[in-house]
């Protein structure tokens, strides 16, 4: 096992280049003119673009900006925004505000979605398995901003039950926000292991079990419910990743300083610096939490084992 | 919307529990009013907070050319003067005794006494010659080193650039020649030319005071905590998306002392989301609401909404270079076939004024109803075009930065001109402002194209030379149309070195007139911005910048 982690671990390396690299790529293929766009309506003397381009490389060709950008990197220096920002120092404090978030919502997701399944996966055609049925699908297809905007404005405005925005009022602040990024996760897992569970009640261990004489919590608990959510638990481990990049239009709505907005908005501007140094580190998120799901799966089911 | 669930409902039982419980703990943001609204003194030593964007330069005036962090800088600094509420003229409430020259050209300015940084060190003439040498030399990259251009040897500091914009020779001096310290109170600056408005400009951002702390290391402490010389101070550098909080600098020596405890600038990406925290009683100031909700604020917020004149001018230039534009005809035709009140109504609901000037109404020396062009009128306009050989069957080409919000109106514009003048149109609405703008100064555009200036300060120039001057064609300026008028160009020399500010305005109105009658671009709109507070604050007033002054806000005790 330890080895496997060790070569799993060692496999990022060429992952985390490659990756950085085609993203710099991609910005550095972005059309337009980032100095420019920064002066807006306003003059900007031709010695003042050409100190600002010479400041962050933008004039070398892309390999010689990757090459520059790699050093940087390799000296523990991430580079900066176009406003002088060390993109060290955004990491530093916009990751735990992701971070939180998304711990958030991987909480509903799993607390929520996973009883609600279970729930309706025991009780095969009754009202609640019909209502889990409907929310789930009115959840899938409502667009989070849609969803977002209209809680804001009855939980936090009308109601005043939640803070509107911002994360002021710690833990409590991203409560909703927390929420309404589950959503879509939350319906899918709440399906996945409803089908997952209802599908193992039929397999024959279970009749078995049954029929030695356990009781039905026991069948439930001990062995269905482990075996079913193998599925749900590899969907949780890529959300996590997902979500901790993904959670732009959330963080926009209930104005969360995150690492979804950063680079949403280092994107408009053509940061490269930020947007390379943001996403290389979510791809190396990624990964890991696919990684800690892999490990999952052997002490979920015995039978996998890794060499 | 959504059928509730009994886990939804659950949810919102948990929640409200969790929010008696953190009731209990306060807030810190002493956001909390009682609801008194207005009278009294206020409670002197209680906070409040406001909506701004997030800035996109650090926190220091010379790289300051943005009205998010405009406005933070803004109560963090006091310039050498400021302007007057009522007609935006100049006020020596800063930290200028006098701004005095006999010939417009050779300027002294002399400081008054008494004011110190928010670190304690004085405010000298060095401080602001340095600060502005700093600013202008090109190496050290600073967006507002333009200002400086008029001061003689300002071309010394900017690095030698070929065609492409490659820096060829660096700079040959570090300051201008054309300042200098007389005295820790004096300092005098020569122009290069006489400019008779030149106080009129120095309340700008560009021309703040920098502290020697900054000066010695200004890279460091962009990123640091920034020291003024204003109402406010700040105790901890701007946290990335999240704000500022301001206290009040106690040993201030202007007269706007701040009237509040501070003030804590919070950063949102979306405006709505401001919009909902203000009505939830959980921010107090939101200084340009979104257009949509402009119909429901006024109820909503009833006597704590507010309207301001911006100095923000919208028009849509023509592309001088195309032959097609060439007839001025052509040019005075589509103008006139715009209704530009009905547009107003329609997709801003009312709340931008028809543009019927060059210049804003807030500058001294706008005139109501100068531009004749701009009077809707579909008839003489299709009766003019009729006069022309203008090709009717080939669409117009209509051009605006794409994700900005323009393509409402612009399309809108469209509409009217086939309506009115019988000619089609397309949008060219495809591009970012990153491609937008360097199209525009390459002459790549092929049809009207909107554009927008918003003042750096109160003076008819500002619009009139950055605009259409020859001088201010691109890559040194503005002047995206490539309008060039030697008439024009000598009224606004005249104007520059006209003996009085009086005789300026008169000639500058007459080099507007050149320009309403060749109308190189059409005017649009003048922006009014519409503000709402809470219960918590009261003595709001925005400026022609769109700026708040924050240091005359109060909080109802």
């Amino acid at each position: 096992m330890g080895r496997y982690v060790a070569r799993r671990l060692l496999l990022t390396i060429p992952v985390l280049i490659g990756a950085s690299f085609l993203i710099f790529a991609m910005v550095y293929a972005l059309p337009g003119d980032p100095i420019r766009a920064l002066a807006g309506d306003r003059p900007l003397p031709a010695a003042v673009q050409a100190a600002l381009r010479a400041e962050y490389n933008l004039d070398d060709p892309l390999l010689v900006q990757y090459g520059k950008y790699v050093l940087g990197l390799v000296q523990g220096d991430f580079g900066t925004d176009f406003s002088g920002r060390p993109v060290l120092q955004t990491i530093s404090e916009r990751l735990p505000v992701t971070a939180t978030l998304t711990g958030v919502a991987i909480v509903f997701e799993i607390i929520i979605g996973i009883a609600a399944g279970v729930l309706a996966g025991l009780r095969r055609g009754s009202f609640f398995d019909n209502l889990v049925l409907v929310t789930t699908t009115l959840l899938v297809s409502i667009p989070v901003l849609v969803l977002g905007f209209v809680s804001q404005y009855v939980f936090g405005v009308r109601l005043g039950v939640v803070p509107v925005a911002g994360i002021s009022e710690g833990l409590y602040s991203y409560l909703l926000p927390g929420l309404i990024l589950a959503a879509i996760s939350l319906a899918y897992v709440a399906r996945l292991t409803r089908t997952s569970l209802a599908d193992s009640l039929r397999a024959d261990y279970v009749r078995t079990a049954r029929a030695k004489g356990l009781d039905r919590r026991t069948v439930v608990v001990r062995h269905t419910l482990r075996n079913s959510l193998i599925p749900v638990v590899t969907f949780i481990g890529a959300d996590i990743g997902s979500l901790l990049g993904g959670a732009i239009i959330t963080e926009s709505v209930f104005n969360i300083p995150g690492l979804g907005r950063a680079v949403f908005e280092s994107v408009q501007r053509q940061e490269g610096a930020v947007v390379v140094g943001v996403i290389t580190l979510l791809v190396f998120f990624f990964i890991f939490f696919n990684l800690v799901v892999d490990v999952l799966y052997a002490v979920l089911d015995p039978r996998i084992r890794y060499e | 919307m959504r059928v509730p669930t009994r886990t939804t409902r659950a949810m919102a039982i948990a929640m409200a529990g969790v929010f008696a419980l953190s009731a209990c703990g306060g807030s810190d943001d002493g956001g909390s009013g009682d609801g008194a609204t207005g009278g009294g003194a206020g409670n002197p030593d209680a906070t409040w907070s406001m909506y701004i964007g997030q800035p996109e330069n650090p926190l220091v005036p010379g790289n300051t050319s943005e009205t998010e962090g405009g406005q933070v800088v803004d109560s963090l600094w006091t310039g050498l003067v400021q302007y007057s509420r009522e007609d935006t003229s100049v006020e020596y409430t800063g930290v200028a005794e006098s701004i005095e020259s006999d010939d417009q050209q050779n300027w002294t300015i002399t400081l008054k006494d008494g004011w110190t940084f928010h670190d304690g060190t004085p405010v000298t003439a060095s401080s602001f010659v340095d600060a502005w040498n700093y600013t202008a030399l090109s190496d050290n990259a600073q967006q507002n080193s333009y200002f400086f251009s008029n001061i003689e040897g300002y071309d010394a500091l900017q690095a030698e650039t070929d065609d492409e914009g490659n820096v060829v020779a660096p700079p040959t001096a570090t300051e201008m020649s054309g300042l200098e310290v007389v005295d820790d109170q004096t300092f005098t600056v020569a122009l290069t030319s006489p400019f008779t408005q030149y106080p009129l400009t120095l309340g700008y951002t560009a021309f703040y005071p920098m502290s020697q702390a900054f000066l010695d290391d200004p890279e460091a402490m962009a990123t640091d905590t920034p020291i003024g010389n204003g109402p406010f101070m700040a105790e901890a550098p701007l946290s990335d998306g999240q704000g500022i909080d301001l206290v009040r600098f106690d040993d201030y020596a202007g007269e706007d002392a701040a009237q509040s405890g501070g003030v804590s600038y919070r950063i949102y990406t979306d405006v709505n989301t401001a919009y909902n925290d203000v009505q939830g009683g959980n921010l107090d100031l939101v200084d340009s609401i979104p257009p949509d909700a402009i119909a429901s604020a006024q109820d909503v917020f009833g006597d704590r909404y507010l309207e301001s004149p911006s100095s923000s001018f919208q028009y849509l230039g023509y592309p001088l270079y195309d032959p097609r534009f060439q007839d001025v005809r052509v040019r005075q035709a589509m103008s006139m076939a715009i209704d530009r009140q009905a547009i107003s109504d329609a997709i801003f609901q009312g709340s931008r004024t028809p543009a019927d000037d060059f210049v804003s109404p807030v500058v001294n020396g706008y005139r109501e109803g100068a531009c004749e062009y701009c009077q809707y009128d579909p008839e003489a306009a299709k009766a003019l075009l009729a006069e022309t050989d203008f090709d009717t069957s080939q669409p117009i080409e209509l051009w605006f930065n794409n994700g900005a919000g323009h393509d409402a109106w612009v399309q809108a514009v469209g509409n009217q001109l086939r309506d009115n003048l019988g000619v089609d149109y397309t949008l060219r609405g495809d591009l970012d402002f990153s491609q937008y703008l360097p199209l525009g100064d390459d002459q790549g555009f092929t049809g009207p194209f909107r554009s927008g200036w918003v003042m750096d300060y109160p003076s008819m120039q500002n619009y009139l030379e950055s605009l259409f001057s020859t001088g201010a064609q691109p890559p040194a300026g503005s002047n995206n149309t490539f309008y060039s008028n030697p008439d024009f160009d000598a009224l606004l020399q005249e104007a520059n070195s006209a003996p009085t500010d009086d005789e300026a305005v008169e000639l500058y109105q007459q080099a507007d007139d050149v320009l309403l009658e060749d109308m190189p671009a059409i005017p649009m709109f003048f922006s009014v911005v519409q503000s709402v507070w809470s219960e918590n604050i009261s003595d709001v007033y925005v400026d022609p910048f769109t700026r708040v002054d924050a240091a005359a806000v109060t909080v109802n005790s």
